[in-house]
């Protein structure tokens, strides 16, 4: 055995224990798209603030608000699942596997908690603090999902968190947050990404 | 330079052994369709590699059924943990000694 198998046979075992273990087919185009889609919801959501006329009428503003809240959700993970399906494809790695199991459930474990607690701050007429709760929610589910996939989104996440505690802290200012955290945010981390790891 | 191989444990001579026991000291456990695909292997092959590794009780067998189907998941053995932490040393210190 030469000096350099034993470098290719570490290197081996190195790559298998992270491959086997992570998801690394997550694709960061679709961290782009997602913060586009964030940007444009956000967008909707100030002119609904500017132009429309809601004195003593808040709940069809809210539930407009929500609406557009929900479509940036689904159109996000939507294209999630559809890009990163496709590297999967490409690079030749399972999609349905070990790795993209345990980042789904853990995640899935801050963000539904996250979600009906936005609900119920709804539903409390609350309103003031469901950009900084999505933010934190948001972070926390990132954050509890990085041991899955790449390292960087635990950085993301820890960012995700202290903006929503900001939001929390000034009032007022939580659609520029969420702006920030939902839209720029995601698309510098999955520009980064996609530069990275995708080409 | 060719070096011995004297210190190196025998059942992780095989390349395919040694690839599947990398696997199992990461995951808490693994089962065998989805290390089946990972390796790309055929049934037979990996699961001769895998009793040979289950004699030298490098890992343990969980059989179970998910519905009606059979899941056999395998986790590493203290054992397995410890022969492979020996062998990778084994490797890193050859190199260390040919640096010198």
């Amino acid at each position: 055995m030469e000096e350099k198998d034993i470098h290719a046979e570490l290197s081996s075992i190195r790559d298998l224990m992270e491959r086997s273990a992570k998801f690394i087919s997550l694709s960061g185009l679709s961290g782009v798209m997602a913060g586009i889609y964030a940007l444009i919801g956000a967008g909707i959501g100030y002119n609904l603030l500017k132009t429309g006329n809601y004195e003593g009428d808040n709940i069809v503003f809210i539930t407009e608000l929500f609406l557009v809240a929900f479509a940036v959700l689904i159109f996000s993970i939507g294209t999630g699942f559809w890009l990163s399906y496709k590297k999967a494809r490409k690079i030749g790695r399972p999609f349905w596997s070990t790795g993209s199991k345990r980042l789904l459930i853990n995640m899935a474990i801050p963000l539904v908690s996250g979600g009906l607690f936005t609900f119920i701050l709804i539903y409390h007429g609350h309103y003031g603090i469901v950009a900084p709760a999505t933010l934190i929610f948001y972070g926390l589910a990132l954050v509890a999902g990085s041991h899955y996939t790449y390292s960087g989104v635990k950085s993301l996440g820890i960012i995700e968190i202290l903006l929503g505690l900001l939001a929390a802290l000034i009032p007022g200012y939580g659609l520029l947050l969420w702006t920030i955290g939902f839209g720029v945010l995601h698309i510098i981390y999955g520009a980064v990404m996609h530069f990275k790891y995708d080409s | 330079m060719k070096i011995s191989l004297d210190q190196f444990d025998k059942a992780f001579e095989n390349r395919i052994r040694l690839q599947i026991m990398s696997v199992l000291v990461a995951n808490e456990s693994y089962d065998f369709n989805s290390l089946k695909e990972l390796l790309e292997l055929t049934d037979g092959n990996l699961a001769s590699h895998l009793k040979a590794l289950e004699k030298e009780a490098y890992m343990e067998v969980q059989k179970s059924f998910i519905g009606r189907k059979p899941n056999t998941r395998y986790s590493v053995t203290e054992k397995g943990r410890a022969a492979f932490k020996k062998h990778l040393q084994a490797l890193e210190n050859l190199i260390k000694q040919q640096k010198l």
